[in-house]
């Protein structure tokens, strides 16, 4: 867990979101504000010209030193509808792979007078890093750190349940899959448990499931897949990487499927009424069937709509933080 | 320290507040609105009108207008914080509410609904939020009130109330049920005054109060 001090740093000292870092450490009224902005946001999609002016003139530099196509492509998506300049850095090829120093390249693009990093790297913490180490004008969207946090998938994760179940105070959610190594159940359920969603359920085999928890998260623990989704609300499907079973942490994808696949007769056990969830990409025949994944109950490609949209409103949020900031600045010269 | 400034009116921002207009006079002005309405439809010959409100209380008169014109389509809400002029100054409005058109706006004729005319900001705000969902064939302005303090090159074709009022003097329409038009002073010299940029809108100004984090 980060320590207090580099939890807040998220918020400058009236609150307001500066960066977003991870969910810990933000008040219900905070994830809920991003909630209602992004209801805000959906409709822009409808308009004819997919715009708004409210980062005009910012530039936002997505830094993806780990693969990715949905969460990189929504946020580009996002910052344009934003009418935001975007810079797509291709890791692979740049200055990274000469050798070049995570510290350094961020200098390097605060000197072309960059407003915000959309960061994802494979070690837990960058993007807490980056945000202490950045210019006081220039703010951090953590794209997934690690094994810790992946916050606009949460909220957006948030954002659909909200949309399908109207309010989170009766709700049983179930995650299940590696939970383990998963930045996104991370981020999950702190953010259930912030809103108020009484029963949070993970299901892992004892090899995907860290230690002790239940105390760390306020979550119930099941290894069984029927029971851990017995009346379920929301049922949230995690990837399991294929680099798992070469770990000896799954004995085989087949038995996996068996244990732990979603299929529409295990679905059964869940509430009628459910929701079936997957961040994506899915493997299909893994982690669930393609039955349950492109059935009516699934809303996972609502979902990545709906990622646009949430990623609409922390990015403009943080940037309207920094021009209270660039204003009191201002006045205080003026 | 840097002040969450309040855009707008807010009680405790204003030393007194008074009513100025009751839910009666409101109603009638509501009744003159829709007639001059009425009125400026049949002289310019439109059909098929589209009325759109402001959020918040320009929805609420829009919703009177629209019953008593008796339009046949559903009445747009238009909410104009993704394009007020202001975020550059005080960041993201705290309250956002959907927009809805119910239909689409290319070659409509609009009636575009607001409480309270001061600055214009709003309206180009909202002129600006129209464009992007499409090319209307023309847009009417119908307001409550119009105050002095114009500061863009925009005018009502249909008003309610006329207000002479003095530059720190505020008027804000409480709703929805009862409509009740409250009119108070911003204390001179005040940070409200000072930091007072133009948007109109009283729906909603920014919480004074710092949030506090999860302890």
């Amino acid at each position: 867990m980060i320590p207090k001090s580099q939890e807040s740093s998220q918020l400058d000292a009236q609150g307001n979101l500066k960066h977003f870092l991870t969910i810990e450490g933000l008040s219900r009224e905070l994830l809920v504000e991003i909630l209602d902005k992004a209801e805000g946001f959906v409709g822009v999609a409808r308009q004819a010209v997919k715009k708004v002016p409210l980062c005009r003139g910012k530039v936002i530099a997505n830094l993806f030193f780990e693969t990715s196509t949905r969460t990189r492509t929504t946020f580009e998506l996002a910052a344009k509808r934003l009418s935001a300049d975007v810079l797509n850095l291709n890791i692979s090829t740049s200055a990274t792979a000469k050798g070049e120093t995570l510290l350094d390249t961020l200098r390097n693009l605060e000197a072309m007078h960059v407003d915000m990093f959309v960061v994802r790297h494979a070690s837990s913490g960058t993007a807490h890093f980056m945000a202490r180490h950045a210019n006081p004008h220039v703010s951090i969207v953590n794209a997934g750190d690690g094994r810790h946090s992946h916050p606009t998938q949460a909220m957006l994760d948030m954002f659909t349940i909200r949309r399908h179940k109207g309010d989170f105070s009766s709700l049983s959610v179930a995650i299940v899959g590696d939970i383990m190594h998963s930045r996104v159940a991370r981020s999950q359920m702190l953010a259930l448990k912030t809103l108020g969603v009484p029963d949070v359920r993970i299901i892992a085999p004892r090899t995907l499931m860290p230690a002790r928890i239940e105390e760390a998260f306020g979550v119930r623990v099941y290894h069984d897949l029927t029971e851990g989704i017995r009346d379920a609300d929301v049922v949230i499907m995690l990837r399991i990487q294929r680099e798992r079973m070469n770990s000896a942490l799954l004995p085989s994808e087949h038995e996996y499927f068996h244990l732990y696949g979603l299929t529409e007769a295990r679905l059964t056990a869940a509430r009628p009424d459910v929701t079936v969830m997957h961040p994506g990409p899915i493997n299909r025949g893994i982690e669930m069937d393609s039955q349950v994944a492109d059935g009516e109950r699934s809303v996972i490609l609502e979902q990545v709509s709906n990622g646009i949209a949430v990623r609409m409103a922390v990015m403009s949020m943080c940037i309207g933080t920094q021009n209270l900031r660039a204003q009191s600045i201002g006045e205080s010269h003026a | 320290m840097l002040p969450r400034q309040p855009s707008s009116w807010k009680p405790g921002f204003v030393s007194k507040t008074e009513t100025w207009k009751g839910p009666d006079e409101i109603a009638a002005a509501v009744a003159r609105m829709a007639s001059d309405l009425r009125a400026l439809i049949e002289a310019r010959g439109l059909r098929d009108l589209l009325m759109i409100g402001i959020h918040t209380g320009g929805v609420w008169i829009a919703d009177r207008l629209h019953d008593q014109l008796g339009l046949s389509e559903p009445l747009g809400h238009l909410d104009i914080s993704f394009y007020r002029d202001d975020f550059t100054r005080i960041g993201m409005h705290p309250q956002v509410r959907p927009s809805y058109l119910p239909v689409g706006i290319d070659d409509r004729h609009l009636i575009l609904v607001d409480d309270v005319l001061q600055s214009g900001r709003t309206i180009r705000a909202a002129l600006n939020v129209l464009f992007d969902y499409g090319r209307p064939a023309s847009v009417v302005l119908a307001t409550l009130a119009e105050r002095t303090g114009r500061e863009l090159p925009i005018a009502p074709d249909v008003v309610g109330f006329h207000a002479q009022l003095e530059a720190n003097e505020q008027i804000k329409l409480s709703g929805p049920e009862p409509l009740v038009m409250l009119r108070g002073r911003i204390p001179k010299g005040s940070a409200a005054a000072a930091s007072r940029q133009g948007i109109d809108d009283g729906s909603s100004g920014r919480d004074s109060t710092p949030r506090q984090e999860r302890p």
